[in-house]
């Protein structure tokens, strides 16, 4: 699955995306989020509020409770500010 | 979808607003434009470039239909003189998709006949435009509202993020989200 990262998020994960196999037992996006906060300094500084984190599959925003079987790309990113 | 914090009394007050617009009788959310939806001209775009917004608009006021043409520019401020030039960063994959659907769902609301939504990314110095909305109907209430209501969704759902470069030469801070533009979502209610 591929990760991407912008803003922040990307600045702290210090990548702006990558390719992941998840562990057995991250099914959903909220699952995601802490696995990812889990696995670095730069992973937790990235993620260390998951729930202002905003993310979207595949092009579409989604709450932290989709599933995330069968997404090609899964990106997480600050709430925007754009306009 | 990522916007759900909204209070459903603030909605249902705003609510009222697009039910003005539709014929008496229908739900509120149908404007009443299943017919006219094929026709209605969408331009929307994502791009570095600077934003003709005579051509735009110009485009959108060209047909007899049209009574009203409202359109919204954003620009970079200079915040005091401190500012040299804002950054945007966007999803480039997402940022068009997400921006089309939200001008679909505007052309669901209201009967619209144009709609154009144009967001720049990369390096805007202060006094140059950032966006661009406009929308066209027969009255001025659709147009009002329709362009609200795009201006409102492009800035908390559509994947583009603002940091600041100072005349000093410093890169600043990601500009924070502020819960004014969630709650001006919300008063629509969902996407």
């Amino acid at each position: 699955m591929k990760l991407a990262y912008f803003a922040w998020v990307r600045e702290r994960i210090g990548l702006a995306e990558e390719e992941v196999a998840l562990p057995a037992g991250v099914v959903t996006v909220g699952d995601l989020l802490l696995w990812l906060k889990g696995r670095g300094e730069t992973y937790d500084a990235a993620l260390q509020a998951p729930e202002i984190i905003r993310v979207a599959i595949d092009h579409e925003h989604v709450d932290h409770s989709e599933p995330l079987a069968g997404a090609k790309e899964v990106a997480i990113f600050p709430p925007m500010t754009g306009g | 979808m990522a916007d759900t914090r909204n209070s459903a009394d603030l909605a249902a007050t705003m609510y009222d607003g697009a039910r003005e617009t539709s014929p008496a009788g229908k739900a509120p959310f149908d404007s009443g434009a299943d017919t006219q939806r094929s026709e209605i001209a969408f331009d929307i775009r994502v791009q570095a470039e600077s934003i003709d917004a005579r051509a735009v608009t110009a485009a959108l006021s060209g047909s007899g239909a049209v009574g009203a043409l409202v359109t919204f520019t954003g620009y970079c401020r200079d915040e005091g003189g401190r500012l040299k030039a804002l950054e945007l960063e966007h999803y480039p994959g997402m940022a068009q998709k997400q921006i089309e659907k939200i001008a679909r769902e505007a052309a669901s609301r209201w009967p619209l006949i144009g709609v154009a939504a144009i967001h720049r990314y990369g390096l805007i110095a202060p006094s140059e435009e950032i966006v661009l909305v406009a929308c066209s109907s027969a009255h001025r209430g659709a147009a009002f509202e329709a362009a609200s209501f795009l201006m409102d969704f492009m800035k908390t759902s559509a994947p583009f993020w603002k940091r600041e470069h100072l005349k000093d030469g410093t890169v600043g801070g990601w500009v924070e989200a502020k819960d004014t533009d969630d709650a001006a979502t919300g008063r629509w209610h969902q996407l």
